[in-house]
């Protein structure tokens, strides 16, 4: 197991460096000047000083490995000297964005909170829903549980959130006006009122974007439980007189579950990118946001690292899911 | 096994349909039969003549839907296993009547070491505790010939063989020492050595632990080795049941014979050659109202098209046969029935 990690970390490496090539070709080839929304009145000679100091005219090889280097080298140092109080940066370039002119990853480090909230919690939030609907409708097979999960999962999968955002915000926040439409960066959550105040202003946005787990989660979970329910073991379990309980929580889950889980892990990366829809309709500055700003305002170096970070965390969650895969299922083995 | 025994399992009338989108299909028939204690009944007929089905109908194992149990009763230790609750029919299966399915490959669950699914029973209906379980499953592996057993239990039924896995099987339903043991077509799957050597086992268990066995095949020649009685299916129906040197000596049914010429010599003078039952068994879409062995029977008349056989003894004590060339009323040329 652990020589399986390790090799599938240093295979990572290479995949990982050609991504951010990639990444960062695909971003230079884009047009657009990130000096264009200076004043004009700036006098040439001064704009081309601003040119040298962002180093936009050097080769785009050297631009790409001065990123490479701040990215895999000068952020991890200042994140140890903040963990640790050192010193080792001593003051090297960061990535700095464009944009807000000052440090990315202070910057991201902002916004990941409000994330984690929203669309960390809808996810866990549409998983926890997702695996009991999913159960008890594959064995309870054509139900009317069963019927109407099929029916909500529907609109799940055919509604787009930006549709069901805003009808929720119709609904739920001008005709009956329980919940806030727009999401409250700046609210401080230091007593009982504000923590109020802070799981209404999450309700909508966490209800939208778990429908959309729901929905797929437990259509996957049921079809899962439904293949294994025919299979022999099962029959086997009835046979030895082991209750429905046991039968279904205890030897149809477990085998249900191996495909499922790899789905969920595969799934997290997107809480961090998939969500830019919502998180701009309730007005949550999330990364999704984040993300779409900086490209309107053509800020390279914030959609360069932004797009880099989903992509470790896409590589992360496939070793994860392959790791779960393994935990599960004896039958893997990793050599 | 003396014939006058009270049966301890003892159906009557059993019929299962299942109701599909293509149609019902009625695969048990008014079937009645009994096991006594201690004896090994062997059930034979072709593929889809309803032999599993009728087993799992005992102890209600079919999915339903689609299966449906219109009829019948089960007199297990004085109780109806078709009336029962569920849960006192949980308490039956797997403590007092054991089962082994066809197909050891993916009869246990891929993701539980053996050790939890051997002791899974032992809990449950002995409430043994965990140590207890162990001891007990340790003693089980031995019992059906695993070697290491302490060691095994630790193991995913991935790492045995077919053999060994069906060895595993066997332990599981030995597990609370049942009164009764269903073994479905325990070899179909197996290779020809391992199918002996389990055939050994369960005779060789079968004296050490005196349960009563219902064995289901394919194949004669295992019958005639190990087998007190046989019961011969066809189309859901029980056409002809004896004691096993009756049945082989002089079976009765049409049907029988045919299936008897399919199979090498067992006693007796070599048969002449080997010979297939022409056509296929019926699909039964209605309850039969005439017999269904007709469209495929040499010896077929007027009355085999408007009327359903019933079984009925024949000479010997304890055989019966459904035909109505045993019934001495309609006799038209009984003589080619020995033929
Ligand atoms: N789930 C089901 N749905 C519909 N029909 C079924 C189902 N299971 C079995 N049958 C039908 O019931 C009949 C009897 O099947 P059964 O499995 O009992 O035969 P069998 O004698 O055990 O055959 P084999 O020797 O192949 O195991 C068959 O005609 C089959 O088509
Ligand atoms: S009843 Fe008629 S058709 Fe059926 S087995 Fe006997 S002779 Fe053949
Ligand atoms: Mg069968």
């Amino acid at each position: 197991m652990l020589t399986f990690i390790i090799r599938r970390l240093l295979t990572a490496i290479p995949t990982l460096v050609l991504i951010s090539l990639i990444i960062f070709l695909l971003l230079d080839l884009a047009p657009g000047d990130p000096l264009a929304d200076q004043p004009l009145s700036i006098p040439p000679e001064v704009r081309q000083k601003m040119r040298d100091a962002l180093g936009l005219d050097s080769p785009a090889y050297i631009r790409y490995l001065l990123w490479a280097k701040q990215f895999f080298w000068v952020e991890p140092l200042y994140f140890i000297d903040w963990l640790v109080g050192t010193n080792f940066a001593d003051g090297m370039q960061r990535i700095v964005s464009w944009q807000f002119r000052a440090p990315v990853f202070d910057i991201i480090v902002q916004r990941v909170p409000q994330t984690l909230w929203v669309v960390g919690l809808a996810y866990l939030v549409g998983v926890m829903i997702a695996l009991p609907i999913g159960i008890i409708s594959a064995y309870k097979q054509y139900s009317w549980f069963d019927q109407v999960g099929t029916f909500v999962s529907m609109i799940g999968f055919s509604v787009p959130p930006f549709f069901s955002g805003v009808l929720m915000i119709v609904f739920f926040a001008i005709m009956l006006p329980w919940f806030p439409s727009i999401y409250d960066t700046t609210l401080v959550v230091n007593d009982f009122e504000s923590l109020g105040q802070q799981i209404r202003q999450m309700t909508l946005p966490v209800m939208v974007l778990a429908l959309q787990t729901t929905a797929q989660l437990s259509r996957f979970m049921r079809a899962s439980m439904l293949d294994n329910l025919n299979h022999d073991y099962v029959r086997t379990a009835r046979a030895k007189g082991m209750t429905e309980k046991v039968v279904v929580l205890v030897h149809v889950l477990r085998n249900s579950l191996i495909p499922v889980v790899t789905v969920i892990a595969l799934g997290i990366p997107s809480i961090f990118g998939g969500a830019i829809i919502t998180e701009q309709i309730f007005k949550v500055n999330g990364l999704g946001q984040l993300l779409i700003t900086a490209i309107y305002a053509n800020d390279l170096p914030m959609v360069q690292t932004l797009a880099f970070i989903f992509a470790v965390l896409i590589v992360a969650c496939n070793l994860i899911a392959d790791m779960l895969y393994g935990l599960l299922d004896p039958r893997i083995r990793y050599d | 096994m003396p014939d006058t025994a009270m049966p301890i399992l003892d159906v009557k009338g059993l019929e299962t349909v299942f109701r599909t989108r293509g149609g019902d299909v009625h695969a048990v028939n008014s079937v009645d039969f009994h096991l006594r204690p201690g004896e090994l009944l062997g059930v034979v007929g072709e593929s889809g003549s309803g032999k599993s089905v009728t087993m799992m109908s005992l102890l209600r194992l079919l999915p339903s839907p689609p299966a449906e149990m219109r009829n019948g009763t089960v007199m297990f230790d004085g109780q109806d296993l078709l009336k029962i609750s569920p849960e006192e029919l949980r308490q039956v299966r797997g403590s007092r009547i054991g089962f082994i399915f066809q197909d050891p490959m993916t009869s246990l669950n891929p993701v539980y070491t053996v050790g939890f699914q051997l002791a899974e029973p032992l809990r449950a209906h002995l409430g043994m505790s965990k140590a207890e379980a162990r001891a007990r499953s340790v003693e089980l592996l031995r019992l059906v010939g695993i070697p290491d057993p302490e060691q095994r239990l630790k193991d995913y039924p991935h790492q045995f063989s077919g053999g060994m896995r069906q060895r595993v099987m066997i332990a599981i339903a030995l597990a609370c020492d049942p009164k009764v043991l269903i073994a479905d077509e325990p070899t179909t799957a197996l290779d020809v050595t391992i199918q002996a050597q389990i055939i050994e086992l369960v005779k060789d268990l079968r004296q050490k632990l005196g349960m009563a066995i219902i064995w289901i095949t394919h194949d004669l020649g295992v019958i005639a080795g190990i087998a007190d009685r046989v019961m011969v299916m066809y189309a859901g129906q029980v056409v002809e049941e004896g004691p096993v040197n009756e049945i082989f000596r002089d079976p009765q049914h049409p049907y029988t014979q045919a299936l008897l010429k399919t199979v090498p010599a067992v006693r007796g003078p070599r048969a002449e050659k080997l010979q297939v039952i022409e056509g296929q068994p019926p699909i039964m879409h209605e309850a039969p109202d005439a017999c269904s062995f007709r469209n495929r029977c040499k010896f077929a008349f007027d009355r085999c098209a408007e009327e359903n056989p019933a079984l009925a003894p024949v000479h010997m004590p304890g055989h019966r046969a459904a035909c109505f060339l045993l019934d001495k009323a309609s006799t038209k040329e009984p003589e080619a029935v020995h033929g």
